[in-house]
């Protein structure tokens, strides 16, 4: 990313398109009527506590985690689906925050998201024609016969051809592939800059999944794109991102290159999260690194490095003290105190 | 002599819009203490395949052809008596979805005395509840929480108490359907060392189905590729590996993203599975097959033996098929 120039507005590089700091988003946690009552001191789930990233001009930044590590809220909080609790989130250089009413609705034009489950985010009566040009109508772009073409467009895009023979159909005349394309289709007609990917593969057919990324791989090329990509699934990880960051129970405790966090995982937890990851083939024994219990509840999160109670290698120092995340190598940063104070 | 046989199986599901043949003609057999996986799309047949071996394919679903045969007794001319004591006891399921395969209102104690004294009647209530404490150790889990409720455990807590449940009677074969789908990678691999020891220990043998060839690729001895209700490939898992064959497996190997490897090359297989209610005829993949020969489009493939015990269903390895490779 040299090629660009490091003027800055508000502190971002041009480069970046999504600048997130110190993001942040507490869910408090609904009291039975007693308990309003009684007791005063409110609690939250920190679901995402004080991240900080970026994503760059035609990357693909992915998140990857366990259920509840924080990353679909991470993901929501970006395109301003949901009120981020303290931080700030720039686009293109300008502080997205606390927009509102018309510019939030300009900015929408720019960010779109695809959602996990194609059966949940089509409106089952909406013919796929009303639903893939119901972006162009709410932001009066297009409508009537100027809707239809370009709709054909986008779904020739998606490769849904011959495009006539679709746009006609109900979702529940589609597969659960066609489906996912519909969304990809919507998405896309607005001609964004940035897309925040759910999971858009894990509820897709095996066989199918490739095609789908390959897919949205091909638009960063033709038409620019940007993605934040969220996953469970580290191979997938790989296979598409330029960076990734690793979260657990709403921080991010490993960031990098891809190349630099596979060679060379250093939390603890990424690298059990890479040794528990299936390798198909019958003949590699490896070596896993076992966690003790599971992942804690978001409503108690364990002094000091959230990790320490599961981690095989903690030290004193990890119970009383939350590790930073710091960049150990170039481009590569950890929030781990074993990595931080210099011995592994 | 082999633990279990399947013999030209075929199941039906005989909707109101028309019969679906689910399982077509499958025959595989398991030797005591092996493991095989089944692998495929959803649809394939494969979870029907594994429900029919304890009888339990669910209406309107119809065995209507074929044997199974557990340490020689074909279950499907038995009566229902006696098919009950030989679920749990001889052979254990393990459902997809511990959310809902457990009760809710009845503590773990509950399931597990009840399962053993039901097939152990001279069992003391005492003895069942200190042998579930065993097996709640042997599962990682607190013996003291024999007494904890179903939503009292996480996912995967519930899923290795299945998983003990399964194992309470020491059956001789276990059927895990996609034991760790809904679960997150480093709770999967508990579960599946779990499975993996657990059989060590015990001697069972194991039916791994899931949509996932790497988890099947890692953990079986054998493998069975399924496609719209029919073996496509039946190998061991080093051969599958190493050569596997039908275009569809093939396929899933290349569609796969490994960890381990830099830079891999991925593709797809183009098309999508047909609708079994009218699924194409010939071989059943044609439509998505690059190989697809004039042949494949008209004529039934049969299951071909290649050597190495190594089976597949294509006509690029038959006789009639051969001229045009």
């Amino acid at each position: 990313m040299s090629d660009v120039s490091d003027t800055t507005k508000k502190g971002q590089k041009l480069s970046e398109i999504v600048k997130v700091e110190h993001l942040g988003k507490y869910f408090p946690v609904q009291k039975s009527f007693l308990e309003q009552l009684f007791v005063r001191k409110k609690s939250y789930v920190k679901a995402v506590d004080d991240i900080t990233f970026s994503v760059k001009t035609r990357e693909i930044f992915t998140l990857v985690g366990e259920s509840g590590c924080g990353k679909t809220t991470t993901g929501r909080l970006v395109v301003r689906l949901l009120e981020p609790t303290a931080g700030e989130i720039c686009f293109n250089g300008v502080d997205i925050t606390k927009l509102k009413g018309e510019k939030l609705r300009l900015l929408r034009r720019k960010m779109q998201i695809i959602f996990q489950d194609p059966y949940a985010s089509l409106s089952p009566r909406m013919k796929v024609v009303d639903a893939v040009g119901h972006p162009l109508e709410v932001h009066g772009l297009a409508k009537g016969e100027e809707k239809k073409k370009m709709v054909l467009e986008v779904l020739e895009k998606v490769e849904l051809t011959p495009p006539d023979q679709f746009i006609n159909l109900f979702p529940h005349q589609l597969s659960g592939g066609q489906r996912q394309r519909v969304a990809l289709a919507r998405s896309i007609i607005l001609k964004p800059e940035f897309i925040v990917a759910d999971e858009p593969v894990s509820m897709i057919d095996v066989s199918l999944r490739i095609t789908l990324i390959d897919l949205m791989l091909s638009f960063r090329k033709e038409l620019g794109l940007t993605y934040l990509f969220i996953t469970h699934d580290l191979a997938v990880a790989k296979y598409i991102s330029d960076r990734i960051a690793i979260m657990y129970l709403g921080k991010i405790i490993e960031m990098g290159h891809k190349e630099s966090l596979f060679s060379n995982p250093m939390h603890p937890y990424t690298q059990a999260l890479l040794s528990a990851i299936p390798v198909p083939n019958p003949k590699r024994k490896r070596k896993r690194i076992e966690l003790t219990g599971e992942v804690p509840s978001a409503i108690n999160i364990p002094t000091g490095c959230r990790f320490h109670p599961r981690c095989p290698y903690r030290k004193d120092e990890c119970s009383k003290k939350e590790p930073r995340i710091t960049e150990v190598e170039k481009e590569h940063f950890v929030a781990c105190h074993l990595i931080n104070s210099g011995n592994k | 002599m082999p633990l279990l046989e399947v013999d030209s199986l075929t199941v039906d599901y005989r909707t109101s819009r028309g019969t679906i043949r689910a399982v077509e003609d499958v025959s595989f057999s398991l030797e005591k203490g092996k493991t095989l996986g089944l692998a495929g799309e959803s649809g394939s047949g494969k979870s029907t395949l594994g429900l029919s071996i304890i009888r339990l394919v669910p209406y309107p679903g119809v065995i209507v052809k074929g044997h199974i045969k557990i340490d020689q007794t074909d279950i499907l001319e038995l009566p229902e008596p006696r098919m009950r004591s030989i679920r749990g006891r001889k052979v254990a399921y393990i459902f997809q979805d511990p959310m809902t395969s457990l009760n809710p209102v009845k503590k773990i104690s509950a399931h597990s005395t009840e399962l053993i004294r039901t097939h152990e009647a001279n069992t003391s209530k005492e003895e069942a509840f200190e042998r579930t404490k065993t097996i709640l150790k042997d599962l990682g889990i607190l013996p003291e929480r024999i007494n904890d409720y179903p939503h009292q455990f996480s996912g995967g807590m519930r899923q290795r108490i299945m998983i003990g449940l399964a194992i309470a009677l020491n059956p001789d074969l276990v059927i895990a359907d996609e034991p760790t789908t809904a679960l997150d990678v480093i709770v999967q691999a508990k579960i599946l060392d779990l499975l993996e020891n657990l059989r060590k220990i015990y001697g069972m043998a194991l039916i791994l189905i899931s949509h996932d060839l790497s988890i099947i690729l890692e953990r079986c001895d054998k493998i069975i590729v399924m496609y719209a209700g029919r073996i496509l490939e039946y190998a061991s898992s080093v051969e599958l590996h190493r050569n596997p064959r039908h275009p569809y497996t093939r396929g899933l190997l290349q569609s796969i993203p490994n960890v381990e490897l830099a830079d891999q090359k991925l593709a797809a297989i183009l098309g999508s599975p047909p609708n079994m209610l009218n699924p194409p005829k010939g071989c059943r993949f044609w439509p998505r097959c690059s190989h697809v020969m004039e042949i494949c489009r008209t004529k039934e493939t049969p299951l071909v033996d290649i050597g190495h015990n190594h089976f597949v269903r294509c006509f690029r390895y038959h006789k009639e098929g051969t001229k045009v490779e």
